[in-house]
């Protein structure tokens, strides 16, 4: 068996206005192939208006490990959220 | 999309106790677990399998409707026989692609099918005859999958999940438009109702048998339970198909070919005879009437489509050559 075909990433965006979205992975040559292959393989029945494909390789993620430390520090911020504040009622909508 | 209890993955694991507690307590609170999450190797092992198995048999599942696109009876049946087979091709890369995330490449689980070491649902070692064989795979082996597939949108690991969910939704239509032909073969001419019987009286066993061994002797149902890959025994969704789907043969004056089913009113289920499971093994270990057609023609497939990739791949290398080439002289 001779070399894999690259494997790309899948974004598709839903609708008019919402953010490309992943969907999954193709295989496939190049750019324009795999286009072709994410429009056959996750847009059969109008899912999409648009796809971004991005080889996967080039995709870097956060390590699941340092969980905790990356995202645990938010929840003790309560701070950065709204209802931290008190303001008066008759002040009204803030 | 076809997926069959899985048949002698081994779940074992030599993880010390810790670790194992700690994966099962995010299991029991049903988190999901991602490809790069920590997870017992039998964990990862078993679903390296189940998915392989799982993708294999949406796209050798994709050999016997083909038998019928050129013979299909009108244009409306042929379009929707030609979108339900694209659907399947979709589905084994959907799962292809959930699998790879496991650490296997797509090379690995190809090679592993063509050279039949892989397992796939047995279903699809039988021959299809007829046009009513499209009918009674649509509405029976469709049918069964869906049974199978529903839980699955809600197993513990991630990506196979997510895969579940786009797979239930596009097989609801594969079900109706068997159903639809077997109706109307049913409501046909005598021959035509005939040929809708003769084709439920073949895939109705083998359609049972898709759910997997009984669990009794299945040996890795109670760690797959555990570990919520799977959420029901093999038995129970065996059980919620009969019950579903005898009403419907009622329905439409067919007569499933079972001289034991009868109906439990104290159990409210359908009580059915005995499965041959020596027809089964014997199927799953290549001894059934299209084994040896269906991989010889997944090997034709990909010897034939060899000059096709390999022109592909020259195409894109030329492409960057080019492109770096015009990078290099407009610095
Ligand atoms: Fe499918
Ligand atoms: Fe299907």
């Amino acid at each position: 068996m001779n070399a894999e075909l690259p494997l790309w990433e899948v974004f598709i965006r839903p609708r008019n206005g919402l953010a490309h979205k992943h969907a999954g992975s193709v295989h496939a040559s190049d750019d324009v192939m795999a286009l072709h292959a994410a429009r056959d393989v996750y847009t059969r029945r109008g899912e999409g208006v648009s796809i971004w494909v991005v080889p996967s390789a080039a995709m870097t993620a956060s390590d699941p490990s340092e969980k905790d430390q990356n995202f645990e520090p938010t929840a003790s911020k309560i701070y950065r959220h709204p209802t931290f504040y008190e303001i008066p009622e008759e002040v009204g909508n803030m | 999309m076809y997926s069959q209890g899985l048949i002698g993955a081994n779940a074992t694991t030599d993880e010390d106790e810790e670790f194992l507690a700690r994966f099962q307590a995010r299991i029991d609170a049903e988190e999901k677990i991602e490809p790069n999450d920590a997870m017992p190797e039998g964990y990862r092992r078993t679903l390296v399998r189940q998915i392989g198995q799982h993708a294999h048999s949406e796209i050798v599942g994709m050999l016997p409707e083909g038998n019928w696109i050129t013979r299909a009876p009108s244009l409306r049946r042929k379009a929707a026989l030609l979108a339900k087979i694209q659907d399947e091709g979709g589905h084994g890369l959907y799962l292809y692609a959930a699998a790879e995330t496991l650490g296997v490449s797509r090379d690995e689980m190809t090679e592993e099918l063509l050279s039949g070491k892989a397992k796939y649902s047995s279903i699809f070692n039988y021959p299809t005859l007829t046009w009513a064989d499209i009918g009674a795979i649509g509405w029976l082996v469709d049918g069964a999958a869906i049974m199978n597939q529903i839980p699955l949108c809600r197993c513990s690991f991630g990506p196979y999940a997510r895969a579940m969910i786009r797979v239930c939704k596009e097989e609801s239509f594969h079900q109706r438009q068997g159903y639809e032909i077997m109706m109307t073969l049913a409501k046909g001419t005598p021959e035509q109702k005939e040929l809708a019987q003769d084709a439920l009286n073949r895939w109705w066993w083998p359609s049972l048998m898709m759910f997997g061994p009984s669990d009794s002797a299945s040996e890795h149902s109670d760690q797959n339970m555990k570990w919520k890959i799977k959420r029901f025994t093999n038995d129970q969704l065996r059980q919620n198909f009969v019950n579903a789907t005898v009403p419907q043969g009622e329905h439409i004056g067919l007569k499933m070919p079972d001289p034991d089913l009868k109906w439990n009113e104290k159990t409210g289920d359908y009580e059915f005879g005995e499965i041959n499971w020596d027809e089964f093994w014997r199927v799953v270990k290549g001894g059934g009437p299209m084994n040896r057609e269906r991989i010889a023609a997944r090997r034709k497939a990909w010897e034939d489509g060899a000059w096709v990739r390999e022109a592909a791949m020259a195409h894109a290398q030329k492409r960057q050559a080019r492109r770096d080439a015009a990078s290099v002289a407009a610095e």
